[in-house]
């Protein structure tokens, strides 16, 4: 079985800065992982690399996707291959409808996979079905994309798109920031109608919270630009009860 | 792609819609005198008074200088290196397009703008000018049936010289300023409208200009009246063949409301704007003002502006009847070393008088886009409004953007809001479309036309489609 990501050896830096030491990750069809760590760790860092912010430089090591090397692909080559990215931080596009927005994204994806675009009914018809996992109201559609979305609509507006452009491997940065507990819920809920036993999502996050609707098979905790721990559940519920300085002081003293 | 590599491209665009029609013209040698504007007026069989006002607005022309107050630098122009007159040599009696010169036909073709197909699909009247002349006119029996009538301006000379002489001159004066005033001595055609008391045009009035000509000077005249109770919307748009030489057009536009009329008239301009060192492209100094002249009548502007070297533009209003209405909706694109000096002036005299304008500049390049805006409350003008949203986006950081809003306001019933704004096309946003598959061109398009979105939803369906695909292709390699 070929892993839908394999990450070996991955270092980057921003501004000579080196963020990442050497990830090593491997996702397998159907798994969830949950990268945490503390603040400062790497995992927005992974996260942005992974999709190919130009911020960053990879200085070594390789990412396979479904096989193919991830790194040698742009952006938007990345997310046409089945990549997504749940953004921490979703921009807001004035004048562009949400609508208008994801049928743009969609059809992208759809041409480079060699499909027609989707008709204007059948696509508004799918819309709405896909709004209804995260219970978003179909008037967003006509709405800016993200403009006067609050925080929650935001995430959830995320996981829409994520749910129209049904990707291999989506990884969610920090999804749960900023969420009350209810919309927590709906987002998790969202996430959890995409999974299927070919795609695989990473779960990048601070708090064991979000675990708790979107259950991991693997924990991995990231710290100084390396994962310093990997094991199931339980460990983030260990994170939960003892914080993180114990795994800081373990990896001090092997390093 | 990196973001530079993209701008890169971007800069490097070239014009799409270079090429010559080689159709047999009619050539007045260089230069400007007397004789070069009585055998203009005589080839076109004017009556003796267009003659002696094309004159005196020569005379008055020759006491005057170009204006130097716009924000653009262009060499000076040599205006007796210019042909006053070219005119295809054989002048088509055509009664479908069957009889137009394949040709002219190509060259629509060539401009995705094949006419039975804007004529069938779009419902709209299209009276072509290429060069100086009319050639075709379509639906003008239709027209003629509820009493509009929509033609060359020389041919309402002949069959309607009566309403011409009325109303031409009286909203741009012949010594208005310098470039009306060589519009009013040497203008060769255009196109007149007259829409009679309470009747609702029932199309799109549309005229696609094309300048042709090797080293002619465009001098378009439009004249449009919209009698009482009327409504009337005027489509203008043009693309013209990439030159070497820079090529003037100095166009007068005037609009005429009466009680409860409106008039609507949206432009999208792309004429030649140079290559991508500026050399080449027209100079577009136009005039356009219309005169809500009587109470509730309404005159809306909208224009997308992605063509010319230079543009030195300010669809204005005179606000002179009571609860009268004036608009201006603008995207003004400038990329590569274009420069553009435009925006609006709205005059309120008459009481209750409103206006509004929109302009939403995008600069690219190494461009230079000014907006300059007037909003003027005479002492009479009890209870005027006005609201002005100026915005201006900005790709890339070699391009500049300005914007100088002026206002006179002498009547303390007045209120008069003014917002502005300045952002740029940030790198997180086109990452966020990157990551959703949208290249950088796309999302640049995409953005763009979101930004613009408050302007082109002023246009007509069609317009603002063809509008959408040249803001894309003004500021992109390629569309989509």
């Amino acid at each position: 079985m070929t892993p839908l990501l394999q990450i070996t050896n991955l270092r980057a830096s921003i501004d000579d800065r080196e963020i990442l030491k050497g990830i090593d990750l491997t996702v397998n069809p159907g798994e969830v992982h949950a990268i945490m760590g503390p603040n400062g760790s790497g995992k927005s860092t992974l996260a942005s690399v992974l999709a190919g912010r130009e911020d960053y430089t990879v200085t070594g090591g390789s990412v396979l996707f479904q096989g193919k090397e991830l790194l040698e692909l742009s952006p938007e080559e990345r997310s046409r291959e089945g990549l997504f990215l749940a953004f921490q931080y979703p921009v807001e596009i004035p004048g562009v409808s949400t609508a208008n927005f994801v049928k743009t994204a969609v059809n992208e994806v759809r041409k480079h996979r060699g499909e027609e675009p989707l008709e204007p009914a059948a696509f508004l018809a799918l819309m709405r079905e896909r709004m209804a996992l995260v219970e978003m109201d179909p008037s967003f559609l006509q709405r800016s994309l993200n403009e006067g979305f609050s925080g929650g609509e935001k995430k959830r507006n995320e996981i829409f798109q994520m749910a129209m452009l049904d990707p291999v491997v989506a990884v969610l940065d920090e999804t749960d920031s900023g969420l009350d507990i209810d919309a927590l819920r709906i987002v998790a809920s969202g996430v959890n109608a995409l999974r299927r036993p070919n795609n695989a999502t990473v779960v990048i996050t601070h708090y064991q919270r979000l675990l708790d609707h979107i259950v991991p098979d693997f924990v991995h905790v990231l710290w100084n630009g390396r994962i310093v721990r990997s094991g199931d559940k339980s460990l983030a519920l260990e994170l939960e009860q003892r914080g993180y300085d114990w795994l800081k002081q373990e990896a001090s003293v092997e390093a | 792609m990196d973001q530079q590599t993209v701008l890169d491209e971007v800069v490097s665009s070239e014009y799409k819609y270079g090429f010559t029609s080689n159709i047999e013209q009619e050539l007045l040698p260089k230069g400007l005198n007397h004789d070069v504007i009585r055998f203009i007026s005589a080839k076109k069989n004017e009556p003796e008074w267009m003659l002696e006002w094309r004159l005196k607005a020569y005379e008055q022309w020759l006491t005057m200088k170009e204006p130097t107050w716009p924000n653009v630098d262009y060499p000076p122009v040599d205006f007796q290196d210019i042909i006053y007159w070219a005119a295809p040599k054989k002048k088509p009696e055509l009664n479908s397009l069957d009889e137009v010169d394949p040709e002219i036909l190509a060259t629509f073709e060539k401009l995705g703008i094949p006419l039975e197909e804007q004529k069938v699909l779009a419902g709209v009247a299209v009276d072509v000018v290429l060069d100086s002349v009319s050639v075709k006119t379509t639906f003008q029996e239709k027209l003629a049936e509820l009493g509009i009538i929509f033609c060359p301006i020389s041919e309402a000379l002949e069959t309607h010289p009566e309403l011409v002489r009325k109303y031409i001159g009286t909203v741009v004066p012949t010594n208005d300023n310098f470039y009306s005033a060589l519009n009013s001595a040497v203008f060769s055609d255009g196109s007149f409208v007259y829409i009679p008391k309470g009747v609702r045009c029932p199309i799109e009035l549309s005229t696609y200009f094309r300048i042709n000509a090797r080293n002619t000077g465009q001098f378009e005249r439009t004249l449009i009246i919209a009698d009482e109770g009327s409504y009337v919307s005027y489509l203008e748009g043009c693309t013209a063949p990439q030159r070497d030489e820079n090529q003037l057009h100095a166009a007068v536009v005037e609009l005429i409301a009466h009680d409860r009329a409106e008039i609507k008239y949206s432009t999208v301009q792309n004429w030649f704007p140079g290559d991508k060192d500026g050399k080449g492209g027209i100079y577009n100094f136009v005039t356009k003002r219309g005169i809500c002249a009587g109470v509730d009548s309404k005159i809306s502007w909208t224009q997308v502006e992605t063509g010319s070297a230079i543009t030195w533009k300010y669809p204005s209003v005179i606000l002179k009847g009571d609860n009268s209405i004036g608009e201006f909706y603008s995207v003004a694109v400038t990329n590569n070393k274009q420069q553009a000096d435009t925006g609006t002036k709205m005059i309120h005299i008459g009481r209750n008088t409103r206006s509004r304008i929109v302009s939403k500049g995008i600069s690219a390049g190494v461009s230079q886009n000014s907006y300059r805006g007037l909003v003027k409350v005479l002492p009479v003008a009890q209870g005027a409004r006005n609201f002005s949203q100026c915005d201006s986006l900005l790709i890339g950081d070699a391009c500049g953007a300005h914007t100088f809003p002026y206002l006179e306001v002498a009547n303390s019933s007045a209120i008069v809001e003014h917002e502005a704004t300045t952002s740029k096309i940030g790198e997180d946003m086109l990452f966020y479309c990157n990551q959703r598959g949208i290249d950088t061109e796309a999302a640049v398009a995409l953005i763009v036309n979101g930004y613009a979105r408050e302007v082109l939803n002023q246009l007509p369906m069609e317009f603002a489609v063809e509008a959408q695909k040249l803001l894309a292709i003004s500021l992109e390699g390629s569309v989509g």
